[in-house]
């Protein structure tokens, strides 16, 4: 086990393409740290620099106390598991799993109780003599991780490895890919573009954007204090809403005024966050997350609300989402266009599409499933004014977050 | 992501065909071709059983109403005197010719197929153009100087760099195994290319992130996956070696120590042109090996050529 270390590490390809842009990142020993991000972030290529099937460009990567920018990847004493499994399609499940350690001259009974050890653990006993072709995808997924388990690296490399699945077995998977970590205690690293596998899995968690760092943070800050647009946006499923507003001041506190709403602004984040007093009378952008919006009559907190006309409503069964507009026209800024980009290439979020609401906002908000809240009808939303998000309208940066005073997210 | 669709629009083509190919009219025509085709090949092997005189006076299919079998034109043409044939010297010496030609050439062209699809080097993919243009170099334009190089050596302004090969007893095989492989080998690669390229990246990266180099890669995991593809090079490359006759020609000469049976053929068929009995018994013992080979390979054979567009 080990720790690993990205000190600046760029990669850039032939065409002049900056895939990753000066990355630090420093994953502990034991840690399991998810790269999430669109795309075309450049996650898997940072991961793949690691696992030494990308040269490194420029910068230094430290695995344990050596620097392996150029060590092959055989002698980095790492584990990857691939998105579409790379089992050895020839090799029965108990060879692909010994492979490697053949490879390394590890004697014989000493593979035969790893392999067992491994099988064991994932279930796979039954399969051994099997080949590949005769297994389901979550048994090959499955393989995939063994082979990576008896091998005991320093570190665990993931690449997806769960995209493969179907939805159900996804979740499975998720579920037992943690209780793995907690029992291995190995250092992973984890890529993924789905943000709820990026959340529920990592101890912390990297988002990348255009090869660059956005910020690395536990899951639930990076929920709660999102350093920037990007971040905010990209996090938190149905995602943020997003709405330049006025800030103005009100006495000793203020208020936000955006289309023909008003919300007053939370005494303490006010005092939290001094800075927000530099933005009196300007416009910023304003971040409200779905669940800090409740029924007005059933809500628990209410520091101000919002009376919209809900237009959809979606009944989940724990919840209800509503989506109404707001009469502001949508955010422009280039980070709400890239979530929205990566949004209809996803195609499952709330907010692509609809261009029926060209010069109109739309929010989500979620609320109490015990809300009579119905499509078509006034409804009075009681907003967590304490919860809500300021961002520079132009930089994008989140207003008084620690991390975005000095120009880099460095955790 | 759009991964799923396309194997399942290909596996319906391809039951498309299967069911096209598998209806009544085109099995009868399959049939009629069959027979068509296997008929001439069936009446060689009649005659060749037949005696003499009855070959030359009337057609194999009287054999059914008069059959008289012998098995004389056999044992003259294989092992009769040098003016009946003597086949069965030029039968060796075609084995020794075309198993070796065979096996250079599925070895090499799998080394440098994985090499031009797996490894990174300066000026592959100019190589690799290189070698595809090669096909459509005609052989003969070849055979002079490579004879001239075999004969005599290398020189370059009066300076012998490389000596004359002057090969003597087993080993005046040698230019013909080198021949057959450079003829050989720009298909084989090619082929072989094609195959190898399309195997999964993730696998070979897999095998590195393993501990595997080069070797072990080649070894263990392309070799294994290829089988189907080296099995349709080798028999193409054995069949083509086999009934080859100029390149054989040239290179081993008439004698009775290196030319193959297609060379010995064709000499019985200008000088011994009315000596049908033989001519029949001398073909079909050239036949036999082909067709062996064929059969008993031909599953691979047919695997090998669909492997590239179904998976699995």
């Amino acid at each position: 086990m080990a720790k690993i270390v990205l000190d600046s590490v760029d990669k850039v390809y032939s065409g002049g393409v900056k895939a990753v842009d000066s990355l630090n990142l420093e994953i502990n020993d034991g840690e399991f740290m998810v790269l999430v991000g669109p795309s075309g972030c450049g996650k898997s290529t940072a991961l793949r620099m690691i696992a030494g099937l990308e040269e490194i460009t420029g910068g230094t990567l430290t695995i344990g106390d050596r620097v392996v920018n150029d060590l092959p990847p055989k002698n980095r004493d790492i584990a990857m598991v691939f998105q579409n499994y790379a089992l050895y399609p020839h090799m029965t499940v108990e060879q692909n799993l010994a492979f490697g350690l053949k490879l390394r001259k590890t004697p014989k009974p000493e593979i035969e109780r790893r392999v067992k050890e491994a099988a064991a653990m994932l279930g796979l006993e039954p399969y051994l003599k099997r080949k590949p072709a005769a297994l389901s995808g979550g048994q090959r997924q499955r393989v995939a991780m063994g082979r990576a388990i008896v091998r005991e690296p320093q570190a665990f490399l993931m690449d997806e490895p769960l995209s493969n699945l179907d939805a159900k077995l996804r979740v499975q998977m998720r579920a037992s890919l943690n209780q793995l970590h907690e029992r291995l205690g190995v250092t992973t690293v984890y890529v993924t573009h789905d943000q709820i596998e990026a959340m529920t899995l990592g101890d912390r968690v990297a988002v990348l954007r255009d090869g660059k760092l956005q910020q690395v943070d536990t899951p639930k800050n990076l929920f709660d204090h999102p350093v920037n647009l990007f971040v905010a946006g990209f996090i938190g499923s149905p995602a943020m809403n997003f709405v330049a507003a006025r800030l103005e001041q009100n006495g000793d506190g203020a208020v936000l005024k955006f289309a023909d709403q008003t919300l007053p602004v939370a005494d303490e984040t006010l005092a939290a966050k001094p800075e927000l007093r530099d933005y009196f009378g300007r416009e910023i952008v304003l971040g409200i997350r779905p669940s800090d919006f409740d029924d007005a009559e059933l809500a628990a907190y209410n520091g101000g609300t919002m009376t919209v006309k809900a237009d959809v409503t979606e009944e989940i069964g724990t919840e209800i989402n509503v989506i109404f507009t707001i009469d502001a026209p949508p955010l422009d800024h280039e980070d709400a266009a890239a979530l929205a980009a990566d949004a209809a290439g996803d195609g499952d979020e709330d907010d692509a599409a609809l261009p029926l609401t060209r010069d109109k906002s739309v929010f989500t908000a979620r609320v109490s499933p015990r809300s009579s809240v119905r499509p078509g009808q006034m409804i009075t939303l009681a907003v967590d004014t304490r919860q809500l998000h300021y961002f520079d309208k132009v930089s994008g940066l989140s207003i008084g977050h620690p991390a975005s005073k000095p120009a880099a997210a460095t955790v | 992501m759009s991964a799923p669709t396309s194997p399942a629009a290909t596996e319906s083509s391809a039951a498309r065909v299967r069911r096209r190919l598998s209806g009544r009219a085109a099995s009868i025509a399959a049939i009629v071709i069959a027979v068509v085709w296997t008929l001439p090949t069936f009446g060689l092997f009649v005659s060749s059983f037949r005696p003499e005189q009855e070959i030359k006076t009337t057609g194999w299919w009287t054999f059914f109403t008069d059959p008289s079998l012998t098995l004389a034109n056999y044992r003259d043409v294989l092992f009769g005197t040098a003016s009946q044939g003597q086949l069965a010297s030029y039968f060796v010496n075609s084995f020794v010719i075309t198993l070796p030609s065979t096996v250079f050439v599925v070895a090499l062209a799998a080394l440098a197929a994985y090499a031009l699809a797996w490894m990174n080097f300066p000026g592959r993919d100019w190589i690799f153009l290189g070698v595809f243009a090669l096909q459509i170099v005609p052989l003969q334009m070849s055979l002079v100087p490579l004879l001239s190089f075999f004969s005599e050596g290398v020189s370059i302004g009066g300076v012998q760099v490389l000596p004359a090969w002057e090969l003597e007893g087993a080993f005046q095989f040698t230019t013909v195994w080198v021949a057959h492989t450079i003829f050989g080998l720009p298909l084989g690669v090619f082929l072989l290319h094609n195959f190898i390229a399309q195997l999964p990246r993730s696998l070979f990266e897999a095998a590195r992130v393993d501990g595997a180099g080069h070797g072990v890669i080649f070894r263990r995991v392309v070799t294994p996956l290829i089988v189907p593809a080296l099995m349709s090079l080798a028999i193409f490359q054995f069949l083509w070696v086999w009934n080859d006759l100029l390149v054989a020609l040239i290179f081993a000469g008439g004698g009775v120590e290196t030319a193959p049976l297609t060379v010995r053929l064709a000499e019985m068929a200008g000088t011994r042109g009315n000596e049908w009995q033989r001519l029949t018994a001398g073909a079909f013992v050239s036949m036999i090996v082909p067709l062996l080979v064929f059969f008993s390979l031909q599953r691979y054979f047919v695997r090998g050529l669909l492997a590239g567009s179904v998976k699995g």
